[in-house]
């Protein structure tokens, strides 16, 4: 992957380092921010997807070894700061409905029902044209690419039950031993049979702030072993919201005559995410809250602010398509 | 060692699906086998799923389900 272009003076600046390996103007968050609404800031986004992809794929075009370089990571640390402030403010509310004791898997299913933010499955399965449904490819490819990625970094910070059921829910995202049905290669076939560019990376130019966001809170997430409670939360409410939608999906896919490996690849999702949702609901944040009770709020925490920030992107997404329409 | 057998276990969800571990083939209502291709399976429990034998999260829109 190469580096994208800049959405502002801080990317720029970043982006500039990586590519000379020269150093960061000093103060440079301190100079972009206090900025009012982080999970918009495409900017502030971007340059955080940008630090985070240094742990994950890299990019070609990047001068050296910057993975833990000092003053990038510094910099990180004060977005991360702000993102994180911002996640907790907009959950709060919504994190008061929840019972401080009892059945964790239980509760969090519940939490995730009870949630009615916009979806934007429904309209891909009755109204989106090809055209509509492609710009969502593009914008899910972000993460699809990687799916599964983010929660992986989470396995070596837990034990016992919950890392053999996070183990067992991975090799499955993970094809099961059978490359091809790696769900990112899946994806990518359905990308390529749409006439899309399946490389990795490739539709970062045009991904939204929101779609910069939801990727990187996976990353805040699952890169601090302090939230791997949030990851693991995360990771309950992103599967629990997975199975209905992926059906609405495909049919989608099928009313608009698609090329097969697009149904194909939702279709794997309302079989896999029936049994991950209950995998990660009851066996992954049940067993990890059991072992440590004292992270049962960020558990929470981290399936409050997926429903947020999957709320938030589904609206956008839902406002793009009345634009064109 | 793996056992000669492979270990089946059957986990009821309440509300919800049955989570099949171990199975290399689930009988659907007509007799017919449907082999196993994951290493765990949500098995409908409602036998409302357009995808029987496996669970497709209908049971969520169904009265006292948990729907979204």
């Amino acid at each position: 992957m190469r580096l994208p272009r800049d959405r502002g003076l801080l990317s720029k600046h970043v982006l500039h380092a990586l590519q000379t390996g020269g150093s960061l103007p000093s103060g440079l968050w301190a100079d972009h921010g206090p900025t009012a609404d982080l999970l918009h800031d495409e900017d502030a986004q971007l340059t955080l997807w940008v630090l985070y992809e240094l742990h994950y794929r890299g990019f070609d075009d990047a001068a050296g070894d910057l993975e833990w370089d000092p003053a990038l990571l510094e910099l990180r640390a004060g977005i991360e700061a702000g993102l994180e402030r911002e996640l907790r403010a907009a959950t709060a509310a919504r994190l008061r409905q929840v019972p401080d004791s009892g059945d964790v898997g239980e509760q969090l299913l519940a939490f995730v029902a009870a949630d009615d933010g916009p979806s934007s499955a429904a309209y891909l399965q009755r109204s989106a044209d090809r055209a509509q449904f492609e710009h969502f490819l593009r914008q899910r490819s972000i993460y699809h690419l990687k799916e599964a990625d983010p929660h992986t970094f989470v396995m070596p910070r837990i034990d016992g039950a919950a890392k053999a059921a996070l183990a067992e829910l991975q090799y499955d995202e993970y094809g099961g031993g059978r490359a091809p049905r790696l769900h990112a290669t899946m994806f990518g076939d359905a990308m390529e049979a749409c006439g899309l560019d399946r490389t990795y990376g490739a539709y970062v130019d045009e991904a939204t702030a929101l779609t910069l966001a939801v990727n990187n809170q996976m990353s805040l997430f699952a890169l601090h072993r302090r939230l791997r409670g949030a990851a693991l939360g995360h990771l309950a409410a992103f599967e629990a919201t997975s199975s209905v939608p992926a059906r609405k999906i495909a049919g989608g896919a099928e009313r608009l005559g698609l090329p097969a490996a697009v149904a194909a690849y939702y279709s794997e999702h309302v079989e896999a995410d029936s049994a991950h949702e209950q995998i990660a609901a009851r066996d992954i944040c049940g067993g990890f809250v059991a072992d440590q009770p004292g992270l049962r709020g960020d558990v929470f925490f981290g399936a409050a602010a997926c429903l947020h920030l999957d709320g938030l992107a589904a609206q956008e997404m839902l406002d793009h398509w009345e634009r064109s329409s | 060692m793996s056992p000669a057998r492979p270990e089946v276990s059957v986990r009821i969800c309440p509300g919800g699906p049955l989570l099949v571990r171990g199975a290399t083939e689930v009988l659907g209502p007509d007799g017919a086998a449907h082999p196993v291709t994951r290493p765990v399976v949500a098995v409908c429990a409602c036998d409302k799923s357009a995808r029987l034998p496996w669970c497709d999260g209908t049971h969520k829109a169904l009265p006292g389900g948990r729907a979204r």
